[in-house]
């Protein structure tokens, strides 16, 4: 059988499995957010950093080799990844307390399994626009961490293409195909998996942001190292 | 019917869609084009092309948005754009912008009410040998002085189509300064070609080969390996890609290359297509080197006439390859091959994952070659005179010779070309630049060599270079080139990645705190720190290395920053009276009881 080690952790994996396919399948929890199995590797968002050969690579897009020796949860791993999380935050406007979201939150998670305690570096404050045109789902660009999860999910699931990533840089934004950008003027449904695939709180269903009570969500119950994605748990609930 | 009107819009889209056709991929020609016609991208044009390509709104909008040089709204009839590289900026381009936007009466990055101008700034046009430079409606303007921009600003005045503006504005000399083996004799024939079709394909592989040559835009890939991992891939069809997005700040020789050698430069490429067995190549040109398009066709069309591009070639049954002509539209992340491809598909210029790499699966996902101008043109004369030819200089790992591009503070800047191992002091030597300060190997993302390093040798073992050679004399202040790059790397990141693009935008905050006299020795721990996740953590080569000069000023020049410093370990970033300045505004106060004192 074909293994690596994650940590001194025997892994199995299949030929062509990435190093997070094979992680994920054997409950080894590496942190992500921009990586769902259902959807190709992206290896944008950089959480997934793991050390090989002395080297930093994303193990969403890193082919597992038989024997190869990965370090994933060593304290300056994770001080990268804190310092990445933390850069998410201050890009956006992420203020958790006022979040529908809080405690069922993907970003919100991982901050908690990197340890970040501040956001550290100087906030951005961008001026975002909230989209509520909609009849059944509101997007916060506030909150959109250019994951392009929904992008990819409309694209290679729902074949749809409702959702593009516009402008460069920090510039970089989420838009939308209508003839008006807005959501509501899109083909966009509630029906389409890209509207169950928003691993942070910027595409949220309305009616029913607190069905579960803050404090009962997914991850005020275990750390996301233990029970996974927003979206595998939703999965499983909603099949 | 005005200009602008919805008819004539669609005439412009109708007209261009029967000349270029509406393969989805031609989406960034049609845009440059439109952009051109109507200084923006109308709404309607959005629509008609969505609708005769195939391609969403958003995805067209989204690359309108990418590329520097489309714009979602009207820029002034005369579209002004400084370069803003440190070398330019060193020539004293912000003073003269100065006193163009005054004469003209207009703001940075605001049409004037009228209509008639923008002026804005664009990341360096490959003029650092002739700066400070500007781009008007595309076309490249240099040697300014304050003279000529008086003249430019008379012209806008009165509206003079720039076809009437003196031709001495856009004359862009060569200055080749020295020669060696690749620039000895810009003369070609078909020679080349005909030994090629002696020799077969095989043999003409193993003199690429056997020259050890390596990629010349700056990551030294085996040539020889791409083209025969190229060669060797099942395919029904592979592509040869010329990467002529000079895009790195200080480097302009591939500008000079396909201006006086374009020649070889396609040679180069026509051969790689029948080594690897291709029919269809592409040169992609920056958009600020637009003004080469005319030469370029020229050159092209009179190599279909002698039989050296086109079907044929040579009279060879089955050797058939020609060249198309892709423009860039401001976007440095696109001189990376895998964003270049991209590009080149209409798309915006993200990087790809790899693997699969471009050699295996490229433009339209069929293998592709992607090598720069000057190793085109290198391999051309390899294929010429043989791999052991071009051995004969350089070192044992980097063989042959490299073109600099040398500017700033030199007494004669312009193209030089040297066997590999050569020193930096002797470069300097050369072109007067003895009493460098610094000097910047490789661009932007490359290397800041004290004096202390000068004895260090150009080659892929030692100082590894795109070409890029700016000199910073002893006057300069090194902050002030930090300052640059750090604007230049936060504006050009493609925005893929988290550490580059949101830590290209801290490191910058950073630079500009220190600038003001606002940093602390927190702060400059604080610029390694985010420098060195970008340099690990990035997804690709522009976020790996944009914060390297940050890097090398603070450990080779600390004094640039500890004097600036303010007292103390810690500084905030947030600065109460500057908080104030929006209560100021709203209440018209500015006198000194509406300011904080000393905090």
């Amino acid at each position: 059988m074909n293994l690596f080690r994650l940590d001194g952790h025997e892994i199995p994996f299949h030929p062509g499995q990435t190093l997070m396919d094979a992680a994920l399948a054997a409950g080894a929890y590496i942190p992500h957010l921009c990586h769902n199995p259902e959807l190709a590797p992206h290896g944008s968002c950089r959480l997934c950093l793991v050390r090989v050969g002395g080297r930093l690579v994303s193990a969403c897009t890193t082919p597992a080799v038989a024997n190869l020796e990965v370090e994933s949860e060593v304290p300056d791993i994770q001080a990268s990844r804190r310092a990445i999380v933390q850069m998410l935050f201050v890009e956006g406007n992420h203020i958790c307390p006022a979040c529908e979201k809080t405690g069922a939150c993907q970003l919100q998670a991982v901050a908690y399994y990197t340890g970040m305690l501040t956001p550290h570096f100087t906030h951005f404050f961008p001026r975002r626009e909230l989209d509520a045109s909609h009849p059944d789902f509101v997007i916060d660009f506030n909150r959109c961490i250019l994951c392009e999860l929904c992008v990819r999910a409309s694209r290679d699931l729902d074949g749809k293409n409702v959702f593009a990533i516009s402008g460069r840089g920090i510039g970089s934004r989420l838009v939308i195909d209508s003839p008006t950008g807005k959501l509501g003027n899109s083909t966009f449904a509630a029906s389409d998996r890209a509207a169950h695939v928003c691993p942070v709180g910027a595409i949220l269903p309305k009616r029913g942001a607190y069905a579960v009570p803050i404090g009962q969500r997914l991850y005020d119950r275990a750390p996301i190292s233990q029970v996974g994605d927003v979206a595998a748990n939703e999965g499983r609930r909603a099949p | 019917m005005s200009l602008q009107s919805p008819e004539a819009i669609d005439q412009v889209v109708a007209t261009l869609l029967r000349a270029q056709g509406n393969e989805p991929e031609r989406l960034l020609q049609h845009l440059i084009e439109i952009q051109g016609a109507f200084s923006h991208v109308p709404v309607a044009a959005v629509e008609a092309l969505s609708l005769a390509l195939g391609v969403t709104r958003s995805r067209i909008r989204a690359a309108i948005d990418f590329y520097a040089f489309l714009h979602d709204r009207p820029r002034g009839n005369f579209d002004i754009l400084f370069s803003d590289n440190i070398t330019d900026r060193m020539a004293g381009s912000e003073a003269l912008r100065e006193r163009l936007c005054a004469s003209l009466g207009v703001g940075l990055d605001e049409p004037r009410a009228d209509g008639r101008v923008t002026i804005g700034l664009t990341s360096c046009t490959g003029m650092c040998d002739q700066g400070p430079a500007l781009l008007v409606n595309g076309l490249a303007v240099t040697a300014l002085t304050s003279a000529r921009i008086q003249a430019i600003a008379d012209l806008v005045e009165a509206g003079t189509p720039l076809a009437d503006w003196p031709a001495g504005f856009f004359a862009v000399r060569d200055n080749i300064q020295r020669a060696g083996l690749l620039l000895a004799n810009p003369e070609t024939t078909g020679a080349g070609l005909r030994l090629f079709l002696e020799l077969g394909p095989a043999a003409a592989l193993q003199e690429v080969e056997r020259s050890g040559l390596r990629g010349r835009g700056g990551a030294g890939f085996t040539t020889g390996l791409n083209w025969r991992s190229c060669r060797e891939t099942q395919a029904d069809d592979r592509y040869v890609v010329c990467n002529a997005d000079e895009g790195e700040p200080g480097t302009f020789k591939d500008r000079v290359l396909l201006s006086r050698y374009a020649d070889l430069v396609f040679k180069g490429m026509t051969l790689c297509a029948g080594i690897v067995g291709s029919r269809r190549g592409y040169l992609y040109l920056r958009g600020e080197y637009r003004y080469l398009v005319p030469h370029l066709e020229g050159v092209l069309l009179r190599r279909r006439e002698q039989g050296l591009l086109g079907e044929k070639i040579l009279g060879r049954q089955g050797f058939d390859f020609d060249i198309e002509i892709h423009l860039g539209a401001g976007a440095y992340v696109c001189g990376e091959e895998s964003a270049l491809i991209e590009s080149l598909e209409g798309k915006r210029g993200i990087i790809r994952k790899r693997p699969p790499y471009p050699v295996v699966s490229g433009f339209r996902e069929r293998p592709t070659v992607v090598n720069n101008v000057e190793t085109f043109l290198a391999a051309a004369r390899i294929v010429e005179h043989g791999g052991y030819w071009f051995r004969g200089e350089g070192t044992q790992i980097s063989a042959g010779t490299k073109i600099l591009s040398i500017s700033g503070d030199v007494a004669r800047p312009g193209v030089y070309e040297y066997p590999f191992g050569t020193p930096v002091s002797q470069v300097l030597t050369d072109c007067g630049g003895e009493d460098a300060q610094a000097v910047q190997v490789s661009g932007a993302a490359g290397e800041t060599l004290a004096p202390a390093e000068f004895g260090r040798a150009i080659a892929f073992e030692d100082l590894p270079t795109a070409g890029a050679f700016m000199v910073l004399g002893p006057a300069r202040d090194l902050l002030e080139m930090n300052r640059n790059f750090a604007r230049f790397f936060a504006h050009e990141s493609c925005g893929f990645c988290t550490p580059c693009r949101v830590g290209g935008r801290l490191l910058e905050a950073l630079v500009e705190k220190a600038a003001a006299g606002q940093a602390s020795a927190y702060d400059l721990e604080e610029m390694r720190a985010i420098g060195n996740l970008m340099r690990q953590a990035s997804y690709c080569g522009l976020g790996a290395t944009a914060s390297n000069h940050v890097r090398d000023v603070l450990d080779k020049f600390p004094g640039t920053y500890q004097r600036r410093l303010r007292d103390g370990d810690y500084t905030p970033a947030f600065d109460l009276d500057a908080a104030l300045s929006a209560a100021r505004a709203l209440t018209g106060r500015e006198d000194a009881g509406a300011h904080l004192e000393g905090i």
